[in-house]
């Protein structure tokens, strides 16, 4: 009997986590009140891709010149601001995800506390993404923004790339917060940026995928390529239907991240 | 004659060591070797297609530049991340520092043991660089075993200043300020992905001036050549200076600290 025909069935696809959400914005006013008195913290994080954009435009431009992308030749500034502007939304996604999520189970027992309120595990699932994905999205409107003022930007298009890291901040956050499910201790985050820093340096972010040679088909395993690819177009004003299938992955990894961390973490808070 | 206390401080780094070495090995030696492929051949390849690189990075290839300073941010990264949370860890929040001071051990034994585990650290994943540099023509030659020794006096000339510094610290909350607006700038504009002649008038002696850029230069100097002996005893003396302010400041705000 398929899903359709069987309502039950739902159930047991997507957790029922998912369907006791009553409050998640408790959630959200609780970060919100945790950041009112650590904003340098939320602000300095908008430093470091400013410091990286700075540091190509200074030095890496003026020895490369330009490369081609999407069929046309730009400075190689402009080409690599993009790559950098999705991979900050992915590190600002897996940190928040990991370490503070970890955080929050192992130590401050934060969730215990709420799970002693009227507000449910969906409450905290939904309310907690949704918090870091408008993190994420304050921090991408920055970087938009300097990329624009630096001169790094060539086409209006570009606004659409804030959604973009929306959606990459979405699919990371579900992945990382379904993966700190299964950390034992914090020796174990040693292991995050052993596979965050491959797909940063090797998702097309740095140079075109014609440079991979042979190896160009394994980059599209990566789930930040998808992401790289999207915010390029959005840079280019460049759409093509290939957009589509970028989004795709992005969404169906979100999918499987929500579900496999709403399942643990219900497992891990109430039992 | 008994063991010194330096090294009885030591020995507990030692052995906690031996139990976590597979992660620490992800962080220090893994990383590096990725940073090698994906920007030395990477936009490397990228790079030596332009018709001035060569001359700006004074005719060698991007690969090997790049590589090079590699030895010196490895042992910035690891040995000043060391001194600050897992150093605050003895202070703060295990007391390990606080337990070791209330036998005949002295705080600046403490800071001398600490001393030695940043040394080790940072030869430890300067010679995981100097292995895989091995295996390239371009940077394979006797000079390597010249930069084991920078790559340690880089790593102490950030830790002991910072290890100084996390004395007087009841929390951790100034260290990502610290890796934000100091280490990053510094990865990023001390000449490790190129020159520090291309950085900005205003930009340039302040490049000078971080530790960072004098061990670049020499690990640099001592693999690809181009270092001329007067400058080489500069950027020697630049990082002695360096380890010997930190071992002075960390002696005092440790006695400071640990003293009842």
């Amino acid at each position: 009997m398929s899903v359709l025909t069987n309502p039950a069935a739902v159930t047991r696809i997507v957790p029922a986590v998912v369907f006791d959400v009553k409050r998640p914005q408790r959630m959200i006013e609780r970060s919100a009140f945790v950041y009112r008195r650590s904003w340098m913290i939320l602000v300095s994080g908008f430093f470091e891709p400013l410091f990286y954009l700075l540091s190509i435009r200074i030095g890496l431009s003026a020895l490369i010149g330009d490369v081609e992308t999407g069929g046309r030749l730009v400075p190689y500034d402009e080409f690599v601001a993009p790559g950098l502007m999705a991979a900050s939304a992915m590190n600002g996604a897996v940190f928040d995800s990991t370490m503070n999520v970890f955080f929050k189970i192992k130590h401050s027992r934060l969730y215990d506390a709420v799970l002693a309120t009227p507000l449910s595990a969906g409450d905290v699932a939904v309310g907690e993404i949704t918090f870091a994905v408008i993190r994420g999205a304050l921090y991408s409107t920055a970087f938009m923004l300097t990329m624009w003022a630096l001169g790094m930007v060539s086409s209006p298009w570009i606004v659409l790339s804030v959604p973009a890291c929306v959606l990459i901040g979405f699919a990371f956050a579900s992945l990382g917060m379904a993966l700190t499910t299964y950390m034992r201790s914090w020796e174990d985050f040693e292991y995050v940026p052993a596979l965050t820093l491959p797909l940063f340096l090797f998702s097309a972010t740095f140079y075109p995928l014609s440079q991979y040679g042979d190896f160009a088909w394994a980059v599209q395993f990566s789930p930040l390529y998808h992401g790289v690819e999207l915010v390029r177009a959005a840079n280019l004003g460049e759409w093509d239907v290939s957009i589509l299938a970028h989004a795709g992955v992005l969404v169906a990894l979100t999918i499987v991240g929500t579900v496999i961390a709403a399942r643990r973490i219900e497992r891990l808070l109430l039992t | 004659m008994s063991t010194p206390a330096a090294i009885r401080v030591f020995a507990r780094d030692w052995t906690y060591f031996k139990r976590i070495w597979k992660s620490v090995l992800i962080g220090s030696v893994l990383q590096p070797m990725m940073y090698l492929l994906g920007v030395g051949l990477g936009v490397g390849s990228l790079v030596d297609r332009g018709a001035d690189s060569a001359e700006l990075l004074g005719g060698v290839s991007y690969a090997a530049f790049y590589a090079t300073a590699v030895i010196a941010t490895t042992a910035m990264f690891v040995a000043g991340q060391e001194a600050l949370w897992p150093t605050m860890d003895g202070f703060s929040w295990s007391y390990a520092y606080r337990a070791q001071t209330s036998t005949p051990i002295e705080p600046t034994d403490v800071a001398l043991g600490l001393m030695l585990h940043y040394g080790l650290r940072s030869l430890l994943s300067t010679a995981g660089v100097v292995v895989v540099l091995t295996f390239f023509a371009d940077t394979r030659n006797p000079g390597l075993l010249l930069t084991l020794p920078v790559g340690v006096l880089t790593g102490w000339a950030f830790a002991m200043p910072f290890a100084a510094w996390t004395a007087t610290r009841e929390t951790d909350s100034s260290f990502p300020a610290i890796m934000r607006f100091g280490i990053i700038p510094m990865f990023l504009f001390g000449g490790a992905f190129y020159p520090v002649e291309q950085l900005p008038d205003w930009l340039e002696p302040v490049a000078w001036i971080t530790p960072l850029w004098h061990g670049i230069e020499l690990c640099r100097g001592a693999v690809l050549g181009g270092l001329g002996g007067g400058m080489a005893v500069v950027h020697l003396a630049a990082l002695i200076g360096f380890v010997t302010a930190g071992l002075v400041a960390a002696s005092v705000t440790f006695t400071k600290r640990l003293r009842v």
